[in-house]
Formats: C-alpha cells, sequence, structure tokens
C-alpha cells in the first residue's frame, strides 16, 4: 500500500488510485494505415519490467485524473509523478 | 494442589481470585494470570497433543511462539474460538478452555497409536500414502484426518461481537515495548515528535520488568528498577501514545502497518458488554523503530516435546511475573548464558536446580555467581533421551566429544519434573523483512540480523542482534539518535554494568547414540516434524528450504515457525555441508500472529457489508410483492408474483400483458451520462461503431461500444437533446466502467476535443411503459402532446411537463413493443411512477421486471451485453453489421475488425435456436455440439440466453455458434445429464421480424 502523490490533490493512499499500465503508448492517429503486426503491437506488447517503469495511473476515487508515475516495480519505489502531456522528470 | 505458587510479584493480585474451567474441571487462579500460568500453578503441564503422532503435549513458552498449549476457548457460546494459545489469553472470571487436537480426551487419545507406528510416518507420509486410491478420501482418510487431527472447531453462529478500524498516522512508530522500544520511545517522543509505542503484551517492560539479578545494573539500580522509573516517565510524556495488548500484524511498504489491539478479550462477560472487541489499526508512520526482541531457541535431542520441557526463559518468566514454579526439581540444558539467570532465579528462591551445558567451560560473570551459590553445572554434556509420559520424570545424559559429533562416556540418569532448555536467541526480524529489507548472517551466534536500515525505519535492542545489556543501551541510544537527529540525550554516559558472555557453541543436532532414524528429536512441536524428517526430506531430493519446509510442513503450523525455521535451516546447512547464511530464510509473512476475521472485517458486516442502490421507486415494488435481483449493487425488481405464483408464472403473464396491453418497468439503474461541450457530436463518432453528426436534436439512436481489441463493451440509446448537449445510456452494470473509459480518452488521447462528462445516473429517475396500449396512457398523462408518429416519431425525445415538474420523454424500446420512457428528477421517481400505474389502470397496466425484460428483448433477438456477449464477440460475430460505420475514417476498435483473427468466419457467431420440441427449455450455458459419436466431442458453442415465450407459446433461445452465420436450418444437438436435446439454428429475431409493432 503506498502512498501517491496525486498532482493536483497532493499525497493519499493506494487504495484511491487505480493503475492504467504502461505510459507513453500513444494511441496511433491513423489505424488504418498499419499493418495487423503494427497495430497488435500497439494492441497487446506491454514491456512489464522489473525495474523502473513509466505508468498512468488514475486517481479513481479522488479527482479522477489521469497522470503518469515513475515507479520502481521491484520495491515500489516512486521516482516521478507528472501530470499528462508533461515531459517525464530525469530518473 | 496449588503448591507451584511460591512467589509473590507485582504483575499478578493475589487477592483478586477468579475461577475458570480447563477441560471441564473448575481451577482457580488470580488477576494477572495467563491461562498458561494458572494452570501451570495448579500442577497442569499437559495441555495437548501432537499434531501427527499425538504425543501428550505441555505448555512449552509463555508467549506468541507457543506451539503445544492451543486451546478451544468457550466452547458452547457463539463466539467459541479455536487455536488460542493458552500463553497469550489473559484469565477472566468465567473462563472455558478445552485443550484441541486430542480426541477422546488428553489423558486417553485414540490417535497416540500413531504414535507407536512412527516408523511408518516419516516426512511426507500424507502425501504418499493418501495419494491412493481415490476413493478412499471422501469415505476412509478425510474423516479419519479431521476426526484426529482437526485444529479446533469454528464457531458456527453469526460473531455477536463489535469490531473496530482505525487509522492513525505519526511521525514515529516504536514497535515493541521492551527496554530498547521504552528508550526509542523517550527518545523519539522527548524530542516533540508525535510517537506511538506498541506491544503485544498488558504491559510495557519486556523481560527485563522481572529482571532482578544485580549483575545487571542501569545507574546503580536494578535493570528493573531502573526501567520501572522510566516507564513511568514515559506515560508523562504528552506526544507518546502507549497501546499495550496490540499486536502489529502487517508491515507493507511506505510503512503502512496493521496492528490489532484486543480491547475486552481479558474481560469477563459481565465485564465486557458493549465493548469493541478488537480495534484493527490501519498505522501510517513516517519513521519506524522496530524494537521487537527476539525469541529463545529450543535445543534439538530426542524426546524433547515431553509435558515438564520447556524454554528456559519462559521458566523464569512464570517465576518471577506471575510467581509460578514450573517444577520443584528443575534441569537447565543450554548451550549460552541466559539459561544461568533462570538457574540463579530457581536457587535464590530455594528450589533445586541443575545445569547441563554443551559448552566446555565459561568463566563468565554469570557463571561465576552460578558456582558460587553451588549449583552443580555438567559442562561438555547433552541430553540423550527424557522419560516420563504425562510429564518429564528423568532424564539421560552423556558428555560431548571433542568435536560435539558425538556422545562419549557414561549414561548419567538425573531424576526431574521439568527442564528449561535454552539453544540461544532468534532476533525477531518478521517486520523487517515485510518491510521489504534484506538480512544478514551473523556466524558467531548462527542469527539472521538486519542487513540496512533506511531513512524511514531502523531496528534496535535484540530484535537487531544485541543481546548484552550495555550494547543493548548505548547502541539503542546511539541508532535513535542518529536515526531521529537528535544531538544529546541523558542516556549519552549512563553507566551500565552487566556479565559478558565469553564463550559460545552451537550444535543445531544434538548427537545421540540412538540412530537418527530412530531418535525423536523434535524441530517443528505443533506439525510433528523432526530431525529425521529433514534429513529423509534431503535424501529424496529437496534441496531448498522453501520446498523442504513443505515437504515435512516444518514452520507451516499456526505458530509460523517461529521456534523452528532457524533449526530446520542449520540441519540442512549441516547435512548438506554448506555454510547456513548461504541458504536464506523462508519468507516471514503477514500477519505475524493469526488476526480474527472480525477484525480484518470490522464494521463491513451485515447490512454495511456493501452498499445497496435503491431506486427512488424501490418501497413501491417492496409493497407490491416483488422478488428482486441484484444488478451490481443495484437491487433491481425482478418479478412480481401474484397469488402464490412462482418465478416462471409470474414471467409468463407479466410478458403477456406487455404485448397484449401495457407493462411498466423500472428502468432507473441504466446507466446515465451526460455529455457536453462543442466536439460532442465529434466524440460520440470516435466512442461508437455507428455515425452519429447526422443525428438531430431531439433525435435518439442505438450505439454500440468496442474496446480497442474489437469486442463489443456496452451499449445504449443516446438522445440529441441540444446542438451541443446528450445524454448517453449505459448498461447498468457497465456504468461506471464506460465513464472511466471514455475519460481515459478524453484526458489522454484526446485532450484537444471540448467535451465534458457528468455521470448523471442517480439525478434521474425512469418509467419505461410498452404495450399496445402505452400510448392511451401517455395520453391520459399529458393532455398537451400529441402522440402520434409524425408529431413523435420512434426515437425521439421530447421536453414535457407532469404535475408541473419538468421531465423527458424518449420514445425507444427495448421490448419491440410501441413503448416510452420517462426520465424525470430522481425526488419526484416514485410520484411519476404511481402516475402512470394510475393512469393504466384501465388498460391493466402490469409492472414487470428484468426478467420478464429480458424475455421479451430475446423475442426479439436484442442482445445483452455481458449476457449474449462475454469480451470475444465482435459486432460482426453478433450479426450487427448494419451497426459499423464504413464510412467512418476511425472509431475505438475499428482496426482491430480487420485483423487476420476478428475476419476469420468459423468465430462464433450470435444465431436463434428452436428446440425440436417446442415445450423444452434449453438452459443457459449448456454446450452445443454437431454430433456425439466421434471422440473427443468437438463444442461448437454455447446457449447464451433462454425462455419459454408465452408470446410464441414455443422455446426460444439464443446461443453463439462456431460459423453460426451459415447453419442456419441446420440440426444441432445440446447434450444434457440426462438426454441429448434436439434443436434447429434459426434467425435469432423470433417476434414481429418486420417491426410493426413498433409503430402500431
Ligand atoms: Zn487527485
Amino acid at each position: 500500500m503506498f502512498l501517491i502523490n496525486c498532482p493536483y490533490c497532493g499525497e493519499r493512499d493506494q487504495s484511491e488510485f487505480s493503475s492504467g499500465g504502461e505510459a507513453h503508448i500513444e494511441r496511433p492517429k491513423q489505424p488504418t494505415e498499419l499493418s495487423d503486426d503494427e497495430w497488435a503491437d500497439f494492441l497487446f506488447m506491454r514491456k512489464n519490467i522489473k525495474g523502473v517503469q513509466f505508468e498512468r495511473w488514475n486517481h479513481s476515487h479522488g479527482c479522477r485524473k489521469w497522470f503518469n508515475l515513475i515507479r520502481d516495480t521491484s520495491n515500489d519505489k516512486i521516482h516521478g509523478i507528472y501530470k499528462m502531456g508533461e515531459k517525464p522528470p530525469k530518473v | 494442589m496449588s503448591n507451584f505458587r511460591i512467589n509473590k510479584t507485582n504483575f499478578v493480585d493475589q487477592t483478586n481470585r477468579i475461577s475458570f474451567k480447563f477441560d471441564g474441571k473448575t481451577f482457580f487462579g488470580f488477576k494477572g494470570d495467563t491461562l498458561a500460568s494458572a494452570l501451570i500453578a495448579n500442577g497442569i503441564h499437559l495441555v495437548g497433543r501432537s499434531f501427527k503422532y499425538h504425543r501428550p503435549r505441555g505448555i512449552m513458552t509463555c508467549g506468541s511462539e507457543e506451539p503445544n498449549a492451543i486451546c478451544q476457548i468457550n466452547d458452547k457460546s457463539n463466539l467459541t474460538e479455536p487455536n488460542v494459545r493458552a500463553t497469550e489469553i489473559e484469565l477472566y472470571e468465567g473462563l472455558e478452555a478445552n485443550s484441541q487436537n486430542c480426541w477422546p480426551n488428553v489423558k486417553f487419545d485414540i490417535g497416540g497409536i500413531n504414535n507407536l507406528i512412527s516408523p511408518f510416518i516419516p516426512a511426507g507420509f500424507y502425501y504418499k500414502t493418501f495419494m491412493w486410491p481415490k476413493s478412499f478420501w471422501k469415505s476412509v482418510y478425510e474423516p479419519l484426518i479431521r476426526k484426529t487431527a482437526g485444529l479446533g472447531k469454528s464457531p458456527i453462529k453469526p460473531d455477536p461481537e463489535i469490531y473496530d478500524h482505525k487509522y492513525v498516522h505519526c511521525d514515529v512508530l516504536v514497535i515493541g515495548g521492551g527496554i530498547s522500544g521504552i528508550i526509542s520511545a523517550k527518545l523519539s517522543a522527548k524530542n516533540n515528535l508525535n510517537t506511538i509505542l506498541i506491544d503485544d503484551k498488558k504491559e510495557l517492560g519486556g523481560s527485563t520488568i522481572f529482571q532482578e539479578n544485580e549483575i545487571f545494573k542501569i545507574n546503580n539500580k536494578i535493570s528493573k528498577d531502573w526501567l520501572i522509573n522510566e516507564i513511568n516517565e514515559i506515560k508523562k510524556l504528552k506526544n507518546l501514545q502507549i497501546k499495550t495488548r496490540t499486536s502489529v500484524a502487517a508491515y507493507h511498504d511506505y510503512n503502512y502497518l496493521l496492528a490489532r489491539e484486543s480491547l475486552s478479550d481479558h474481560l469477563s462477560k459481565n465485564e465486557k458488554d458493549g465493548f469493541v472487541r478488537q480495534r484493527l489499526w490501519k498505522i501510517r508512520a513516517k519513521k519506524v523503530i522496530i524494537a521487537t526482541g527476539a525469541i529463545e531457541r529450543p535445543l534439538v535431542f530426542n524426546n524433547n516435546d515431553r509435558p515438564g520441557i520447556l524454554l528456559a526463559s519462559s521458566i523464569n518468566k512464570y517465576l518471577n511475573y506471575f510467581g509460578v514454579t514450573c517444577g520443584l526439581k528443575n534441569v537447565i540444558f543450554t548451550n549460552n548464558d541466559s539459561a544461568y539467570e533462570v538457574a540463579i532465579s530457581l536457587n535464590k528462591k530455594g528450589i533445586d536446580v541443575k545445569i547441563i551445558d554443551i559448552r566446555k567451560r565459561s568463566e563468565s560473570e554469570l557463571i561465576k555467581e552460578t558456582e558460587k551459590l553451588g549449583i552443580k553445572i555438567f559442562w561438555n554434556s547433552t541430553i540423550t533421551s527424557t522419560f516420563g509420559y504425562r510429564k518429564i520424570n528423568s532424564i539421560e545424559i552423556m558428555s560431548l566429544s571433542e568435536d560435539g559429533s558425538n556422545v562419549i562416556g557414561e549414561k548419567n540418569k538425573i531424576s526431574c519434573d521439568c527442564l528449561g532448555m535454552s539453544g540461544g536467541w532468534t532476533p525477531m526480524v518478521h517486520m523487517h523483512t515485510q518491510s521489504g529489507g534484506k538480512l544478514n548472517f551473523r556466524e558467531t551466534d548462527q542469527v539472521f540480523l538486519p542487513k540496512e536500515f533506511s531513512d524511514n525505519r531502523i531496528s534496535v535492542g535484540s530484535s537487531n542482534g544485541h543481546f548484552e545489556l550495555d550494547e543493548i543501551i548505548k547502541l539503542t541510544n546511539d541508532t535513535v539518535k542518529k536515526f531521529l537527529n537528535i544531538q544529546e540525550t541523558d542516556l549519552d554516559d549512563a553507566d551500565i554494568s552487566c556479565s559478558k558472555e565469553l564463550e559460545k557453541r552451537n550444535i543445531w543436532l544434538l548427537p545421540n547414540y540412538i540412530s537418527i532414524g530412530k531418535n525423536k528429536s523434535f524441530i517443528d512441536f505443533q506439525n510433528d516434524s523432526t530431525a529425521k524428517d529433514i534429513k529423509l526430506a534431503m535424501r529424496e531430493g529437496f534441496k531448498s528450504i522453501e520446498h523442504v519446509k513443505r515437504y515435512t510442513t516444518t514452520g507451516m503450523a499456526t505458530d509460523q515457525g517461529k521456534l523452528s525455521n532457524m533449526h530446520a535451516l542449520g540441519i540442512i546447512a549441516e547435512t548438506a555441508a554448506v555454510k547456513m547464511g548461504s541458504l536464506g530464510t523462508t519468507t516471514f509473512r503477514p500477519p505475524f500472529t493469526p488476526l480474527t476475521f472480525g477484525t480484518i472485517v470490522g464494521r463491513s458486516v451485515g447490512k454495511f457489508f456493501d452498499i445497496v442502490r435503491k431506486t427512488p421507486m424501490h418501497e413501491w415494488h417492496v409493497k407490491n410483492n416483488a422478488e428482486f435481483e441484484n444488478v451490481g449493487q443495484w437491487k433491481r425488481a425482478w418479478y412480481y408474483p401474484r397469488n402464490n405464483e412462482n418465478m416462471h408464472q409470474s414471467v409468463q403473464r407479466e410478458s403477456k400483458a406487455a404485448r397484449d396491453s401495457a407493462g411498466i418497468l423500472d428502468a432507473s439503474t441504466l446507466g446515465k451520462i451526460d455529455i457536453k461541450g462543442s466536439d460532442a457530436t465529434e466524440f460520440l463518432n470516435r466512442v461508437y461503431t455507428n455515425a452519429w453528426s447526422k443525428l438531430s436534436i431531439g433525435k435518439c439512436r442505438y450505439g454500440l461500444m468496442l474496446n480497442e481489441d474489437g469486442m463489443v463493451y456496452d451499449d445504449g440509446v443516446t438522445t440529441r437533446i441540444d446542438e451541443n448537449h446528450y445524454l448517453m445510456t449505459t448498461t447498468t452494470g457497465g456504468a461506471a466502467n464506460v465513464l472511466s473509459k471514455l475519460e481515459d480518452y478524453l484526458q489522454t488521447e484526446w485532450p484537444e476535443l471540448d467535451v465534458w462528462l457528468t455521470s448523471v445516473t442517480d439525478h434521474y429517475a425512469t418509467a419505461s411503459i410498452c404495450g399496445p396500449n402505452s400510448k392511451k396512457i401517455l395520453k391520459k398523462l399529458f393532455s398537451d402532446i400529441e402522440f402520434n408518429d409524425q408529431n413523435f416519431p420512434h426515437m425521439s425525445f421530447k421536453n414535457a411537463k407532469i404535475g408541473g415538474i419538468d421531465c423527458r420523454i424518449m420514445r425507444i424500446s427495448f421490448t419491440g413493443e410501441h413503448s416510452y420512457e420517462i426520465n424525470i428528477e430522481a425526488k419526484y421517481g416514485n410520484s411519476l411512477w404511481e402516475k402512470c400505474i394510475d393512469a393504466g389502470k384501465d388498460f391493466n397496466i402490469t409492472p414487470y421486471g428484468t426478467e420478464t425484460m429480458h424475455l421479451l428483448r430475446a423475442e426479439k433477438g436484442f442482445i445483452i451485453v455481458g449476457q449474449d456477449t462475454d469480451g470475444t464477440m465482435t459486432p460482426i460475430d453478433l450479426q450487427m453489421d448494419w451497426i459499423v460505420s464504413k464510412k467512418k475514417y476511425d472509431f475505438i476498435g475499428k482496426r482491430s475488425l480487420y485483423r487476420s483473427d476478428t475476419m476469420r468466419e468459423d468465430r462464433k457467431q450470435l444465431v436463434g435456436l428452436l428446440t425440436d420440441k417446442p415445450n423444452t427449455v434449453l438452459e443457459e450455458g449448456a454446450q452445443i455440439v454437431h454430433e456425439k459419436n466421434n471422440k473427443p466431442i468437438e463444442m461448437i458453442g454455447h446457449v447464451t440466453s433462454s425462455y419459454f415465450s408465452p408470446n410464441l407459446n414455443k422455446s426460444i433461445a439464443l446461443a453463439v455458434v462456431k460459423n453460426g452465420r451459415k447453419l442456419k436450418g441446420q440440426k444441432l444437438l445440446v447434450p444434457m445429464r440426462d438426454q441429448t436435446i434436439n434443436v434447429t439454428v434459426s434467425d435469432f429475431i423470433f417476434y414481429d421480424k418486420n417491426n410493426e409493432r413498433l409503430n402500431a
């Protein structure tokens, strides 16, 4: 149960949030131009790394805003939080 | 009888006598006793039988590590509780306890036969034996195991007690109220930090609180007196909260800890009335100081499990804390100095005691004092066996060889009635490792210690491997100062005197002249695993500690291996000739001590178990005899039985009435999302499969929503209220998820869109009126509206007023009948409903529930997302090609409809099924096959919806079948347990194919 510092509300318990998986996977602007493999890559393939990972999180039981979070999946240390559309901070 | 109570102490009030029952017999103890101390005072040690061999077992410890003294409490009440440790439960008037795990009783135990056949019950016995034959499980093995090995009975009635949850935040949490915890808490609180100190006992002080030996002094005071003074001081500190009878169960990430506080477990029935029984504390601490102490290790030798054999330190606590001696002729068996304190204590009370020490010799201060008192010490010796059935009566000792691997010389028998054993100390590192900390192994005394501290978590005292008094005080002081950034403290120049241990010798499995296969050297007392079992497991190829543990069940009982894990590891290391530190440990998982279910659940029981959502018309449904169905958290009217109708009869009547005249449904639970913004139309184009640009104001349209993988996700009708304003409806169960998904796209993929979403599900109540007479009823309700197909066509909406209140009327249909949905502000919902019922009286308006709604829509072949779909159905699979726009460049899931897999022709597709015998109704979920003769039989699909249709007077079903589109008219089989049903694939619209009734 970690603490997450929502960029809109401040520090809250993890139970208020839901995880949205890997961040920075942009939905292709022109899906019809993509091959099956390219589309499958967007749709299904996730890195799921052990270590520092960029993730999407939603303050679902709070302000309902989505934001990005940098988490080390091996020890749940959070190395940074930034709003959607912002550049990730250096880790 | 109670000649074992030989001492008066400050901790037991010997003027306050308490009666209790153990195994049906009445005994007396005193306020301040635990059940265990009261039993020992009455001369009772035999309290249970071991798990596998049913050997007699006695009280072995004085705390949460107790493996044997496990009781069923208050057997006849609602609150009977199994697996309660006699060493932890405080005595109260009227307590009734029974020993567990012995049938028919503790003194004569049939399972004890296992002990006689024990050569045949080796490690993995249960795995190996009970594998075969299969049929024996139900009839022979399971009843036998349950009867002889049952770990208590669970209560069968609802728990009448109250439990609580509480959230707390603090600067510093100190776990453990022994000497190092008290020092830490004082330093923290005195430096203006909001501090909580937690201890599982009823009072602070750990084992120092009854330490009377004059060798151990702090600032010239005996350590006990010094500590009592400290405790009195910290009790005055304002920003220190002390929680006794509270044990930390779990230590999670980011210093989030769970602790259970026992508030009334120590009170008698009369005293506890109305009290909360236990409270779960959810603690967020900025910093945590772990001061959980250490647990004494047993020694592993032949027959080390008889009643009357205890941990040496427990004998000391019973003597100096409870005033009870465990025996009158004691032997202490040790490999270290700490047990000498016990011997000195016994001797000073005039009780006979001898010492057997596996070490060759030592000259420490404690040992010098022991010798001065004339206590006999057998150096370099070990116990080779013990004797006595219900309690130990003698032991046999021999000398150890030079390297300790063998016994030599004469066998020497010593009579005794109590044996204390001390194999050194194991730091309680559970909290440290639960929080993610790693461990190091210290060779000198073979202990695992916290490897590293973090900025917000340290371990101090013996849980950090400091066992000498001067170390405990000096190093705790230094560590806490650094951790909390404190400059100087009172303890910086404390004057401490103590005895220091000079010699160490550790032998995990003590040698014997009896071969390992024939002796009983127990490691895990509760699960009855012996050194032999571990060696056997290793011979059979198990190498990892985690595997050996599971195969032999060592460390897997309710004490979670607190006493046994280290010995198991040590013996594995010795046998495999590897360094113990290289083996690692087993994982320490929460909870540290078991939690009751009541504590975990807290107040979330009964009507607080889950949120119940009711529509504004709920009371009307109740009054009109509705049966309810749970749909998510909603209570929905399911059907309305009349005159003892069963469900089938009600549904048949309701379905017929809806098509013959008029029916009314409470549709308030449908998800409703209000959509506003200048890009609202574009947004709908992107989230639904069909096109929305041409929908004019005042019109409604059905939409299908996919996931990005092309699978159907939700559906519903959306109404264009205004140029930039829509009202979307979703399925009842999908409402919250749909809103979240739409928000996700808006915030993360299309932030450029000017669209605002608001959930309005609870804001509107909806009455849906259908049937050929629905128009007439609406006319009565809204006299100023012209209800004809020009002015108010199907799939359109109008603003209206009823009784002066604004409402919206949508002409839409989920039944295939001419139909209207009236939406009104929720608080007027019931009044609207009653007006509709009133206006419909002349037309036999019939309220119908969800079951009839499902039947009516199935007659029309309308799908229910989640019933006819399961996350693997595309719109094409559902034969809904018409709703997928070919013109739109993109929408969620579009690209996936052109993947090779989604374009396969032999995917499962929605079809109708008609049974050859029209009265046979298929079971939903039933499998469908082509033919039954060629095995394996290919499963080609399953039934998703099935009803007897009163309007068609035959059975109808929807199903998904491989290549179903091409199978129309073909015969298929639905094999059931007792028959095979013949069916024919049909169109899935069974009723009114040309939609004539919509405009009737
Ligand atoms: Zn927030």
